[in-house]
């Protein structure tokens, strides 16, 4: 990595870490969402930038393992170890189901798919009303201070767990892109039947792939649950599987660094945009066209291309 | 019970005729253009809005009809022609385009109509129910079903019996030798572009008396009309028609049975036909 982008990732960090006390609670809020967003896009970017297959339906995953936090925290009362361990637990078991439909198709196929599957996962959340509340969704899920019983009061402090999450997250996923597992989820993504050839199992590749970004795509749902503290259809729905697609597309795909740097940007745009006008979806639409016409290798392959001339 | 089981049935077909509409250009566009167009379910609810405003200046169901499909015909083939085209190849780049337009259309729908929910009137003669042995139908959904069989003739006419549909059959099967035999292969993905526009647009009509048109119809249908192609195959006519049946059926039984699970009993059939024939009933690999 060049000078300029290591100084950038150093800035970022340095002010990830420091900043918040100084803010106000509303961009401490700003940045929680950005940096569990983050989580969730490092999580699609294994699939969809490493392994090449583009999940339209990622949010469904995310969104099954907030509900699971939801329903065990409030009607069942569960205690917080119970209730973190299903949110993952559930989204993890769904992501081995999914995978095992999902993981031989490819390309085109793969996104109509994952896009059905996930319009599924939405409508169970909508319609199966007497454990979803359907439309209203679930609120109550008790504070992560008053739930877990840790020292955790405040937006700055749920800030710091939340961040705390993230590192460990993003360090376990840069480790897997770039093991020797990872390699071959390149390698695939590259020239499939070579691989095949190469004597690699490359439907159980896909399927573990399918199964890591969606174990860590309930992680970044359970850590939501608590930051929000209510749970509805809308964090299932299309809208949102593309919002998290242009994160990492708008990012660069395949680099971990810029689909979290995505996350922050449509998070902080998301933001701005809804402070002043109801048009957020027009706003994401032109941004949607803009990066396709613009940059649709991602901004963070952009500026790597500009600093050092990578390819 | 009888009597039920048929209401329910020509019920599941009118639903089957609907999405036919809508899921016919799907498959169309996929099979020339290998385009996930996301944005198509925003072309049935352009219809229907189109439509709506047309009627209330001019009281015509039928002047309506026509200038939704020429309306949004012609948004579609704006779209293909000044943006699509040059992602000839990058679906991936393609899908996301269409992503764009489908999430700018529903808010400049919503801008423009607002978000009240609306349906279209009848059109005349046919707001009343046919009875025949004792089960008593709405004729608005017998005629919509005969249409949209009528449509699905004539599909099958131009795709197999006209030059057009030979150049077409021709474009689907090899592009570049296409291209080669003096075929203007991107004119022809415009127009079958524009002509799925239509077509859903046309749904969009159709399914106004009873369906309406509100803010969010487009992603409603979206997933329907998605799961009816990968059923039926990507790219193929007959498995759209097919595809319809099954689902229309499948989603009528599964509302009117098990209301909690309407969209889980969607999803059924999709994983048996996907586990069985990965590439859908009639589609090639």
């Amino acid at each position: 990595m060049a000078g300029r982008s290591r100084l950038f990732l150093i800035l970022a960090a340095v002010l990830l870490l420091a900043a918040p006390p100084f803010l106000s609670s509303y961009w401490v809020g700003l940045l929680t969402q950005m940096v569990i967003f983050a989580i969730l896009a490092m999580s699609l970017d294994i699939l969809l930038g490493y392994t090449g297959l583009p999940s339209l339906g990622h949010a469904g995953i995310f969104g099954v393992a907030a509900y699971a936090v939801a329903v065990m925290s409030t009607t069942y009362h569960a205690g917080f170890w119970t209730s973190v361990a299903s949110g993952v637990i559930v989204g993890t078991l769904l992501s081995l189901a999914l995978g095992l439909i999902v993981s031989h198709v490819r390309d085109v196929y793969f996104l109509m798919i994952t896009l059905a599957l996930g319009m599924v996962l939405w409508g169970v959340s909508y319609r199966w009303i007497p454990v979803t509340g359907g439309d209203n969704g679930i609120s109550g899920i008790p504070s992560l201070a008053a739930h877990a019983g840790l020292p955790v009061a405040g937006a700055v402090a749920f800030y710091y767990v939340t961040l705390l999450v993230f590192a460990a997250c993003a360090l376990l996923m840069a480790l897997i892109v770039h093991s020797p597992f990872g390699f071959t989820l390149r390698g695939i993504r590259e020239n499939e039947s070579r691989m095949k050839s190469l004597g690699f199992n490359t439907w159980l590749h896909c399927y573990i792939s399918y199964v890591i970004a969606g174990a860590f795509a309930s992680v970044a749902g359970v850590v939501w649950a608590y930051y929000n503290g209510f749970v509805s259809p809308t964090y299932l729905d299309l809208t949102a599987s593309s919002e998290l697609f242009l994160m990492v597309t708008l990012g660069g795909p395949g680099t971990l660094i810029g689909p979290a740097l995505g996350a922050g940007a449509i998070v902080l745009l998301k933001n701005v945009i809804s402070a002043y006008t109801q048009r957020w979806l027009l706003v994401l639409g032109i941004v949607y066209i803009a990066t396709i016409l613009a940059a649709p290798q991602g901004l963070w392959n952009l500026w790597r291309r500009r600093t050092i001339g990578l390819r | 019970m009888t009597r039920y089981l048929v209401t329910q049935t020509l019920n599941g077909l009118f639903s089957a005729a609907l999405l036919f509409l809508i899921a016919s250009g799907l498959t169309l566009v996929f099979g020339v253009m290998r385009i996930v167009n996301i944005a198509h379910g925003s072309f049935y609810m352009l219809g229907a809005y189109v439509a709506s405003t047309i009627v209330a200046r001019s009281r015509s169901l039928a002047l309506g009809a026509v200038s939704a499909i020429v309306v949004v015909s012609a948004v579609g083939f704006g779209v293909q022609m000044l943006f699509l085209r040059r992602f000839a190849s990058k679906p991936l780049a393609q899908m996301m385009l269409t992503m764009g337009f489908a999430l700018v259309f529903r808010d400049a729908a919503f801008m423009i109509w607002g978000g009240d929910p609306f349906t279209l009137p009848y059109p005349p003669g046919l707001a009343g129910s046919v009875e025949s042995a004792g089960i008593v139908f709405p004729a608005y959904r017998l005629f919509v079903i005969a249409v949209a069989a009528a449509v699905g003739v004539l599909l099958w006419w131009l795709n197999e019996k006209t030059l057009i549909g030979a150049k077409l059959r021709a474009a689907v099967d090899d592009p570049e030798m296409a291209a080669g035999t003096g075929i203007n292969v991107a004119l022809l993905s415009a127009c079958v572009f524009a002509a799925g526009a239509g077509l859903a647009a046309f749904g969009g009509v159709m399914g106004g008396p009873i369906l309406g048109g509100y803010t969010g119809i487009d992603f409603d249908l979206l997933p329907l009309a998605l799961v009816v192609v990968i059923i039926g195959g990507m790219g193929s006519l007959k498995g759209a028609l097919v595809g319809s049946i099954v689902v229309g059926l499948v989603d009528n039984f599964g509302k009117a049975l098990v209301p909690e699970l309407s969209y889980f009993t969607l999803f059924a059939p999709m994983v048996i036909v996907l586990a069985v024939k990965p590439t859908g009933l009639y589609g090639r690999a």
